[in-house]
């Protein structure tokens, strides 16, 4: 973990690359307790217009949340977080599933030892998450 | 058919305490792949300052999740289950959650607008242990489709 005195504005993060399948929807829906069928179910997911079964938006979160707990040594210097899904994740019925990037980019620093961290998740060259950010105190 | 306006501001008192054990963090771990052994080792836990297992910081889902599911099948959301739609997320961490917990979550709904035609719902969740600790504040906003007519 660097320092708060070494944290730049504009510092990129160490990016990270998750790659999900249908089986890894299933097991976050055990996990979180979210059964929605539009995350294992195509039959119902076309049936509401969407293009098949697509990954929950918790769970991109949960990885994109990822990119900042990896980077501190204690995760719980994560104060606040928050996305906008603005695209769905489509997962395919296959078992390589389909790949999501995320970054993380210091945004700005606060007086009090705060830093705000802009996110990014992208999947097949198109953003899936707006407005995401992490505020995280660094001791 | 559109929601009320008058539920703006409508608190929803919580559902049963939620316990968290140290087992379903682990799952919650595994499941989002965090290898981080402070979600997973109670010594590992207690070296970095924490009275026990810590929860990864979107496992108050969990909790959130379950009090919206409530909160769209009460009589102002109308019949039928409602197709919800996850527009955004945000939490407040006031302290993570940990094994031992026994959580409650009061939900408050914030806003009602609408989007093309559907109603976009802004829900509060305060989670907070039994004895009144604040533990997360999580905000959600959701599209609400069907289940008003």
């Amino acid at each position: 973990m660097s320092a708060p005195h070494e944290v730049e504005i504009g510092q990129q993060l160490p990016p990270l690359t998750v790659r999900v399948n249908r089986a890894d929807l299933i097991r976050y829906a055990g996990a979180s307790l979210d059964f929605n069928p539009v995350h294992w179910n195509e039959r119902f997911a076309t049936e509401v217009g969407l293009p098949g079964v697509i990954a929950h938006g918790m769970l991109t979160m949960a990885f994109a949340s990822r990119v900042v707990t990896d980077w501190v040594d204690d995760p719980t210097a994560l104060l606040e977080h928050g996305v906008r899904f603005t695209k769905p994740v489509v997962i395919p019925d296959d078992p390589d599933g389909t790949e999501v990037e995320f970054t993380g980019t210091v945004a700005d620093k606060g007086p009090d030892g705060t830093v705000r961290v802009k996110l990014s998740a992208t999947c097949a060259g198109k953003s899936v998450l707006a407005r995401a950010y992490a505020v995280l105190r660094l001791e | 058919m559109t929601l009320s306006r008058s539920i703006i501001g409508h608190t929803y008192e919580p559902l049963a305490p939620y316990a968290v054990t140290a087992g379903k963090i682990t799952e919650f771990a595994d499941a989002i792949g965090e290898q981080n052994p402070i979600y997973r080792e109670v010594g590992a836990a207690v070296a970095a300052g924490h009275p026990g297992q810590i929860a990864p910081p979107t496992f108050p889902v969990i909790l959130n999740l379950r009090a919206i599911e409530a909160v769209v099948r009460s009589p102002e959301f109308g019949a039928g289950s409602p197709v919800l739609v996850h527009v955004d997320q945000s939490f407040i961490h006031h302290r993570p959650a940990r094994s031992g917990d026994e959580l409650v979550l009061t939900t408050t709904i914030d806003d009602v607008t609408s989007r093309a035609g559907h109603d976009v719902v802004t829900v509060r969740g305060e989670i907070a242990t039994t004895t009144g600790e604040p533990v997360t504040t999580c905000r959600s906003r959701l599209i609400v489709r069907g289940g008003t007519e």
